[in-house]
């Protein structure tokens, strides 16, 4: 209340030491977050080569990386889903619904595509490429934060 | 120990990737019924570092809430400084003749390493212009689509919902383009 200076954390009134504190709990993210980090380097979609050679339809190494990936998703998610409705905090599990006009999933992403086609990069690997000491991608990251707002800011005219 | 090392250092076939990315989903639905998707923290950041009075209505939510998203997004890039600095692969991408050739074509050579010369040359500047780019279209185009290849291409289709097989068809069709027509511009 006596803050005028806008700082990062300034959005809200919870004081920084309950962030802190919701964030520590959130460890198994983490590790999750890393464990998918390394993955998405050693699998290779990181690489701008290997997304390239997949829109010029090359090499089957993309299209067998994310169908094995779809397939074993599916098949996991849905034994889970039916073996146990809760998740290990108590939740109940559920996936929600992906709705709103069709023209929204086309159009956005069509133009998500032409960035994606471009650097090569959707945004997990940004975070893992950054991680890799590639600092170009701050560049990138930057631009998407500006995209995304910019998405915010013209949203009711779409 | 030679053998362990290269191991890790290699790239991993797709067909152990690709499972084991697979797994985030119902991972994520076990650890606390969290829906994979990475984007939500492009809007998060805007949530956090936008001024309350310029803010859009799409950024005015309570962000700690999802906090657990920014802990996986630390995590990722956490993971990038372990893959390059104990996994580094001295080797370069093992594409297919063909894509060495179409790239070779655009002035583009394959080297060791995720990214060309081409994005990583600061002083060059198309490097800029391909950079800003991409980062534009992407976060606009996923917040619009309502998420990524995460979000759409693996969870969506993982939980067989119709909008996110239309999102990731459309990835492709941009990406297609993109890649075809519009990157050539930023090259030579």
């Amino acid at each position: 209340m006596i803050s005028t200076t806008p700082t990062p954390t300034a959005t809200g009134r919870p004081p920084t030491t309950s962030t802190a504190h919701l964030l520590l709990r959130q460890w198994p993210f983490l590790i999750t977050g890393l464990l998918f980090g390394v993955l998405l380097i050693k699998s290779e979609a990181a690489s701008w080569y290997r997304i390239q050679e997949m829109f010029r339809f090359q090499s089957i190494h993309m299209y067998g990386l994310m169908g094995s990936a779809v397939l074993t998703g599916l098949i996991t998610t849905t034994l889970l889903r039916r073996a146990g409705p809760r998740a290990l905090n108590g939740e109940t599990i559920h996936v929600p619904a992906k709705t709103g006009p069709t023209s929204r999933y086309v159009l956005g992403g069509l133009i998500f595509g032409l960035g994606w086609g471009l650097a090569g990069v959707c945004p997990g690997p940004i975070f893992a490429l950054l991680g890799s000491s590639l600092l170009p991608m701050l560049i990138v990251l930057a631009a998407a934060l500006v995209g995304t707002w910019a998405f915010g800011a013209v949203q009711k005219l779409l | 120990m030679p053998e362990l090392l290269r191991l890790l250092q290699e790239p991993w076939p797709w067909y152990v990737s690709g499972p084991l990315i697979g797994l985030t989903v119902p991972l994520l639905l076990l650890l606390g019924n969290r829906a994979f998707g990475i984007s939500s923290n492009l809007r998060h950041a805007c949530a956090i570092l936008l001024p309350n009075a310029a803010k859009p209505s799409l950024f005015r939510y309570d962000w700690r809430a999802q906090s657990w998203n920014l802990m996986f997004a630390a995590g990722l890039i956490l993971g990038g400084v372990v893959a390059a600095t104990l996994m580094r692969d001295p080797q370069p991408a093992q594409l297919t003749g063909a894509a060495v050739q179409s790239l070779g074509a655009l002035g583009v050579q394959v080297q060791p390493g995720l990214l060309p010369a081409e994005l990583t040359d600061l002083t060059r500047p198309a490097t800029w212009g391909l950079l800003i780019l991409s980062g534009l279209l992407v976060g606009f185009g996923t917040r619009y689509a309502g998420g990524c290849t995460s979000g759409h291409a693996i969870t969506g289709l993982s939980t067989l919902q119709l909008p996110s097989l239309i999102a990731t068809v459309s990835f492709f069709a941009g990406g297609i383009l993109s890649a075809n027509l519009l990157l050539p511009l930023f090259l030579r």
